[in-house]
């Protein structure tokens, strides 16, 4: 007979081997799932997880690792102090979107005017249209008792018609020929979000991702705020006994997640999509939640998890061309990633005893 | 007295880290009232559930009527004639008292016939009942009463209560004990769990001390003091708190007609409650659980928030602040329930001394927080109030509940509260440590804080309080002074024996 026994105590050192353990579970079961896709398993999991960064193109793809994991990176971040409190922003693919649409917004209603100024005032506008996007959700909660989870969810599907809206409509390239899709922002030096080391992917909202993580480090471990977020998440109304308002708290959370998100559309359309077109959002708001919680909603884990995913992407975009492996494929693989992870989580919490025969 | 009804042998049960039960044995007659005595953490819980089928022992033996007995669940046990009355029921507020007990039946009868049945029963044993009441509306004497005759619905052999009288006033825990007896002379055996050695000496033939997991001895209550069980409960001679007389100063804290409603369906709202505390006074609230304890706590933390005027602390109208504000201006409360409510269950102890300490003791600047300073202060916690911890960095819910009692009034007695309300202190508490917090509690009032001690342990009232009043359906009695109050009269406070108009309707 298998038990599963509460530890008196959640196991530090488990919590840290469980995300590997995953990461290894999710290996062998999806070798398993390519072979009977009838593909070489090691190949796959080779060209996945190994070429793209000792591969002979590494040179390639190391650079496409922060340009990948830097959004996620910084909406997960964004994401996670809201799930460390029990408020569910599944929302952040809206918000995303509406970052990137106000902050090309202020670039094409200034272009072809070259000032210094124009890039900060980019980036304002995208973590503000975040915000806004974000505060929907979070003043129909405080306000109505709404379901943020519900609420921001639907709220994405509007933010994607927008963007189709925009991309064929008010932010269409006058030059453009009439294909959909806006001015590109690389061609417009002013508002371009370069890299800042050439040829290292490092761009402008990479370095933002960073800095956010050490930002929340210090939120979460050393200032009073991170403290009533943890302990909202762990006991709401040993929060409420020590004062914290959970008002306000839903609306820092929210906003703060919103402004994050709406930050990395605005450093992506800014950079390496360069333009708002109809197909501009590929899902990193949503794939954001899984490295939230891959890295246990901890800024450190975010960032090696936003690394990996962004690994998981590329690779997978490589299998698919080498092996023809489908891109479905590819999204169950991600998908299994965090199905194990939540699953050996248990782990942390408790033990699994064995017992022989007789049944204890 | 035929024979022997439940022979237990050698019983023993280990969790990891604890034995709860170490080779206890002894036997329950026919018709015997059989006490389980012992302090919180002396495994009596362990044992009934044992008996009940909830826990399997490790290794012993029970024969019930002669035979072998290993209930493997409760249905078992209750098939063999073994019914269980818990502390903390299992009732369903948005149910009927009939479908409440129809629920608990392998195969209910027509609600209609049910409600016949318990009727009948209810005026047999004496327990008034209407079994069409929604259970959401009853006080927790008359919840009780719903679990008693649940069980007796099934017509067993042996009744285990456990603490069965923490819920009751004085009067109702009369009734409680006529039916008790009445069960007895038909033969029916009880198991009575209990810590109140009075209740004990009235009402039991044989006890049965457990200290620590192991059987320390046994004694025919009637024929000894309850002094001379309590030293066999704790296995040394109390400590009672002591008190230096004073005289008590200016008004601290005044209630003026505080109403509120609770934020719960079935919680109780405030009536109309008015009240003064002194500087050095220590006002006891007496009350049956679910009286508006909770929420006069919530409303004096700050939880729940009223007109201004409602709550006025040194003069100033506080009722619409929250929690923080009112930590601040010296108004400290200690809420009833430790996990979740008072600690967080998986934060670590300095993290829960900063749950309330942070501003008061400097845990913080800017809003940028000291953990040094804040471990210090745990550990001061833990240091005065003998809390038994590995450290600091242990989370809430690894330590007993007495521990955590300990830490949780600790933290807030260590801030030198200028009004201190505190809702069951020592609940859950051995009788060492509960003398340790009200002794902190009396030197507080001493150095000049207004307490307010919410309670249902009448026994603690009378022992720490100079004033006491009541709380009943969201209403608070006259204050009268503390001594020379008469039980009766403190019950008659409490609001009697309650729904006792039903039967009679």
């Amino acid at each position: 007979m298998i038990f599963l026994e509460k530890r008196p105590q959640p196991s530090k050192t488990l919590s840290y081997i469980t995300p590997v353990l995953a990461v290894l579970i999710t290996m062998v079961a999806g070798g398993l799932l390519f072979a009977i896709l009838g593909k070489d398993p090691v190949a796959a999991i080779r060209i996945i997880f190994w070429d793209p960064l000792f591969g002979e193109f590494a040179f390639y793809y190391r650079p496409q690792l922060l340009v990948k994991g830097g959004p996620l990176i910084l909406i997960a971040l964004g994401l996670s102090l809201g799930f460390k409190a029990g408020i569910w922003n599944i929302g952040a693919e809206g918000q995303y979107i509406m970052g990137a649409i106000a902050g090309a917004g202020v670039a094409l209603a200034l272009y072809p005017l070259e000032a210094w100024w124009i890039f900060p005032l980019m980036i304002l506008a995208g973590a503000l249209g975040g915000w806004a996007w974000a505060m929907i959700p979070a003043l129909l909660k405080v306000k109505f008792g709404t379901n943020e989870i519900l609420v921001s969810l639907m709220l994405v599907y509007v933010a994607e018609n927008f963007l189709s809206a925009m991309a064929i409509g008010a932010m269409k390239n006058p030059e453009g020929f009439g294909f959909p899709g806006s001015r590109n922002l690389q061609q417009y030096p002013s508002a371009h979000n370069t890299e800042i080391i050439a040829g290292s992917g490092m761009h402008w909202g990479v370095a933002a991702a960073f800095i956010a993580a050490i930002l929340a480090y210090v939120l979460l471990n050393r200032h009073l705020l991170g403290f009533q977020i943890r302990l909202t998440g762990e006991a709401p109304r040993a929060a409420r006994f020590s004062g914290v308002k959970p008002a306000r708290l839903v609306l820092f959370c929210m906003g703060t997640a919103g402004a994050l998100a709406g930050l990395a559309g605005m450093f992506e359309v800014a950079g390496p999509a360069g333009q708002i077109t109809t197909g501009f959002n590929v899902g990193y708001g949503f794939t954001a939640i899984i490295v939230a919680f891959l890295g246990r909603l901890h800024p450190i884990g975010i960032v090696l998890a936003g690394l990996l995913m962004a690994l998981t992407y590329i690779g997978g975009e490589a299998a698919q061309s080498a092996l023809q492996l489908p891109a479905a494929a590819i999204q169950v693989f991600q998908g299994m990633l965090l199905f194990f992870l939540l699953a050996v989580d248990v782990l942390t919490n408790f033990r699994i005893r064995i017992t022989l025969g007789e049944t204890a | 007295m035929t024979g022997t009804l439940l022979k237990i042998v050698g019983l023993t049960k280990a969790y990891p880290g604890v034995v709860a039960n170490d080779d206890v044995s002894f036997n329950i007659q026919e018709g015997e009232v059989h006490a389980l005595l012992g302090e919180n953490g002396a495994g009596k819980s362990t044992l009934v559930k044992m008996i009940y089928g909830l826990v399997k022992p490790d290794s012993g033996d029970m024969a019930f009527k002669g035979t072998a007995y290993e209930p493997s669940e409760p249905q078992e046990a209750r098939a063999r004639g073994v019914a269980m009355v818990f502390q903390h029921f299992s009732l369903f507020d948005a149910l009927n008292v009939a479908e409440n007990v129809a629920l608990g039946m392998a195969e209910p009868p027509k609600t209609r016939e049910l409600a016949e049945r318990i009727r009948t029963v209810s005026e047999q044993y004496g327990l008034p009942l209407d079994p069409w009441r929604l259970v959401g509306d009853l006080s927790a004497g008359e919840r009780q009463r719903v679990e008693i005759i649940r069980c007796l619905l099934q017509d067993p052999k042996l009744l285990i209560m456990d603490e069965p009288t923490s819920v009751l006033t004085p009067q109702e825990v009369e009734i409680l004990f006529a039916t008790l007896r009445k069960l007895k002379s038909e033969g029916t055996s009880i198991l009575y769990i209990s810590h109140k050695l009075e209740e004990i000496r009235a009402l039991c033939d044989e006890a049965t001390i457990l200290r620590l997991g192991k059987k320390v001895g046994t004694c025919t209550p009637r024929e000894v003091t309850a002094a001379q069980m309590a030293e066999m409960m704790v296995g040394s001679e109390l400590h009672r708190p002591e008190r230096e007389p004073t005289t008590p100063g200016d008004v601290r804290l005044a209630l003026k007609d505080l109403s509120v409603a609770s934020p719960s369906q079935f919680g109780t709202s405030l009536k109309n409650i008015t009240l003064e505390v002194r500087a050095g006074e220590v006002l006891g609230l007496a009350g049956v659980a679910g009286n508006g304890q909770d929420e006069l706590l919530a409303a004096l933390s700050g939880e729940i928030t009223s007109a201004p005027g409602m709550v006025v602390l040194d003069g100033t109208e506080i009722g619409a602040r929250g929690p923080a504000p009112r930590r601040r201006m010296g108004l400290l409360t200690g809420p009833e329930e430790r996990l979740g409510h008072a600690a967080a269950p998986n934060m670590s102890l300095t993290e829960n001394a900063l749950l309330t300490g942070a501003e008061r003791e400097g845990l913080m600047s800017n809003g940028f927080l000291k953990w040094g300073k804040a471990k210090s202060f745990a550990e001061a916690i833990i240091e005065r109030f003998d809390v038994r911890t590995p450290g600091t960095e242990t989370v809430a819910r690894a330590l007993s509940g007495g521990n955590l009692q300990k830490f949780v009034i600790g933290r807030e007695v260590m801030q030198r509260p200028e009004v201190l309300v505190v809702n069951q202190p020592t609940w859950g508490v051995d009788a060492a440590a509960a003398a340790t917090i009200r002794q902190a509690i009396l030197d507080l009032a001493a150095g000049g804080t207004a307490v307010i001690v919410i309670s249902q342990d009448l026994d603690e009232l009378m022992e720490v309080s100079d004033n006491f009043a009541a709380l009943n359906e969201g209403r608070l009695s006259e204050i009268k002074p503390a001594k020379g109050l008469s039980m009766e009269e403190i019950g008659l406070m409490m609001g009697g024996a309650h729904g006792m108009e039903v039967a009679h309707a």
